[in-house]
């Protein structure tokens, strides 16, 4: 039943997918063209995998913060201040495993401390990250002292740009990520927990559940995607730029979370399906930009596209269009 | 008697040595907007630099993007008794009353780098570039250097409906008209950053044969050409030599990348707004000579030839 709920689902993202790689086609008719130059693949498709990971890798960790319930507003700003922590480690030339765990420890603790304001003080989600998102632009400001902070180690700068077997690093990273993240989830009884906390919290943790511990633990893993998401982007342009490192990301990870399925009110959740949905939205952003078009209309198209996509995804559309067709055979005996 | 007569020509010498000693070493409030880009930190550097290079005391105010706190800024000036004030105004309207104060404290203002939208008569004069001409001298440059061979040039535009992309744009337009086997095949928002003027860059490769039909790229700010020099070498091509590049700002590490043989020519937007702004207010304060109302900075083009890692060692202190 469950599984069967979740194909259906899938086919809408699936289709929605299609209907924008299509319309990129037609605009541009060398989209699908991919070659293999100096070692990787080149084309638009790869654009799209490549400059959608970082938002992937963000709405892999707001999946399960959405799941229950919550929200997490500061990824972006995190962004913002793992890629200042690498890009200070690295210049001041700590090795790239240092500078790594530096940032990414920096990350995880940004979303503890979110998750501590929100499980143990009980501050609303919305509220809550907030206060980092403001404050976290900020402190990668101060990290990076208002400039933006240049590296040269290519170890480092291979995060970003380098690729594996043809493919885009980043890409790689959100994939290997997206699956391990999923086996967890599926493969233990952790994506139960998670939707019983996001369903009602109160029975969940009368049933026995640790509650609070876990959302402490779902909103650290936010952090920990927002680092390497924001470690990617300052790699990928070898520089930490406080000022607009991961702006407003944080919305568009989570639009793709809800293209993905996973309602803002909690519950289900699949990963995948988020994943899906960045990469929808990369694709349109993709098209946009090969396409031609003044960039006047680069919002009007997105938001237009967007729309369609929640649209067709309502429940009460489902429900419109089940009627309809019940309809339709008592319409053909009376003509 | 005699006494009260010396003591009077005493009080007037020590009034005369103490004008003497402000005429020269004033003291002017600068109230800046914040340091919200690498330029803004390199004027307020170049600001402090050029207050003591001519023994002018500065009195410094951030405003953290807040219209109020410049107000409260300038208040605090005019209480203090500063000589004169500089601003470099966050929003362009509701200037009046504030400069209302300082003119009937006879203070003199001088707005940097951006104008408002108040009565000249409120403020001595005004400094800043113009953006219509900092595109022209780019668009001027790709003109000389293609000569009559054909050029496709890709714009990355700043942040869509911003004062600097509309008159980047529209100077670099105009510097290209009428030679037609220049022309702008593509042109998308960067919004001023490294990030989205690589992403736009490399979707541009792609829709252009994979950059073999692109001639010259020309960026509204040099961290989208940074940013743009990237997304060319990823693709195989040599920035520089197989796609022109050409940007406006001159910050340091578009030094760098013409240095490297990266970059052709950037345009200046000179930090340096105060320099002029103190010549004016010298002048002023010494023979009451009324300067020109607005003072345009000079839009100086930058190429290979001007010592490019010179010019980014020299940069690269000042906060950009």
């Amino acid at each position: 039943m469950k599984a069967q709920s979740l194909s259906s689902f899938f086919s809408h993202q699936v289709i929605a997918l299609a209907g924008v790689l299509l319309i990129n086609w037609m605009v541009f008719p060398g989209f699908f063209d991919v070659t293999w130059k100096d070692g990787r693949l080149f084309g638009s498709l790869i654009d799209v995998i490549n400059r959608g990971a970082p938002v992937a890798i963000l709405a892999i960790g707001m999946t399960p913060i959405i799941a229950t319930r919550g929200v997490d507003l500061s990824v972006g700003a995190v962004m913002a201040v793992a890629g200042a922590v690498a890009a200070t480690f690295t210049v001041a030339g700590h090795p790239l495993v240092v500078t790594l765990a530096a940032a990414l420890a920096v990350a995880i603790a940004c979303g503890l401390w979110n998750g501590l304001l929100i499980a143990f003080l009980g501050i609303q989600p919305f509220v809550a990250t907030l206060v980092l998102m403001v404050a976290g632009r900020g402190l990668a400001q101060l990290i990076t002292e208002g400039s933006i902070v240049t590296f040269s180690d290519p170890a480092l700068i291979f995060i970003g740009t380098g690729s594996l077997l043809g493919l885009p690093m980043p890409a790689v990273i959100a994939l290997l990520l997206m699956v391990g993240a999923h086996f967890f989830v599926r493969r233990t009884a952790m994506g139960l927990f998670i939707e019983a906390i996001g369903t009602n919290r109160s029975a969940a943790t009368y049933t026995g559940l640790r509650s609070r511990s876990l959302i402490l633990a779902i909103y650290a893993f936010g952090g920990l995607c927002a680092g390497i998401a924001g470690v990617i982007a300052a790699a990928d342009i070898r520089g930490a730029d406080a000022n607009n490192a991961g702006l407003w990301l944080e919305l568009d990870a989570i639009l793709a979370v809800v293209i993905g399925g996973t309602s803002l009110l909690g519950g289900r959740f699949s990963i995948p399906l988020s994943v899906l949905g960045a990469v929808i939205i990369q694709a349109m952003n993709t098209g946009i930009l090969v396409s031609g078009f003044p960039p006047e209309f680069n919002l009007i198209v997105k938001a237009g596209v967007i729309m369609i996509i929640l649209i067709l995804q309502s429940a009460r559309l489902g429900e419109i269009a089940g009627a309809i067709r019940s309809l339709k055979p008592f319409g053909r005996k009376m003509p | 008697m005699k006494n009260i007569f010396k003591l009077a020509l005493c009080a007037g010498v020590a009034s005369l040595v103490s004008t003497a000693a402000m005429a020269a070493g004033m003291t002017v409030g600068f109230s800046q907007i914040g340091s919200e880009s690498g330029w803004r930190a390199a004027e307020t550097s170049v600001t402090k630099q050029e207050a003591e290079k001519r023994g002018i005391t500065l009195k410094f105010a951030d405003a953290q993007q807040k219209q109020e706190n410049q107000i409260k800024a300038i208040r605090g000036f005019i209480a203090q008794g500063v000589d004169a004030i500089l601003v470099a105004p966050v929003v362009a309207t509701g200037w009046e009353e504030v400069l209302g104060e300082a003119k009937e404290a006879n203070i003199p203002v001088v707005l940097l780098d951006r104008g408002v939208e108040a009565s000249q008569d409120l403020y001595l004069t005004s400094v800043a570039s113009d953006q219509v001409k900092e595109g022209h001298v780019a668009g001027d440059w790709l003109v000389k250097t293609v000569g009559d061979k054909p050029c496709k040039v890709v714009e990355l535009q700043g942040t869509v409906g911003s004062t600097p992309a509309i008159n980047r744009k529209k100077g670099f337009e105009e510097a290209i008209a009428g030679h037609s086997n220049i022309t702008i095949a593509r042109s998308q928002t960067g919004d001023f950053t490294r990030a989205k003027g690589k992403e736009v860059m490399e979707g541009f490769l792609k829709a252009e044969n994979g950059g073999k039909d692109i001639c010259a790229m020309y960026a509204h700010n040099d961290d989208m050409a940074v940013g743009g020099i990237q997304a060319i070498k990823d693709a195989g091509l040599k920035p520089g030599k197989d796609i022109l590049v050409v940007s406006i700002d001159a910050v340091p590490d578009i030094f760098a990348a013409m240095a490297a043989g990266e970059a052709n020519a950037t345009v200046e937007l000179t930090p340096n707004m105060a320099g002029p702004a103190f010549d004016a207010l010298e002048a002023f304060k010494k023979d009451g000579k009324q300067p020109e109302k607005f003072i345009i900075t000079e839009s100086k083009l930058f190429t290979p030839a001007d010592n490019p890692q010179g010019e980014y060692e020299a940069r690269k202190g000042l906060g950009y």
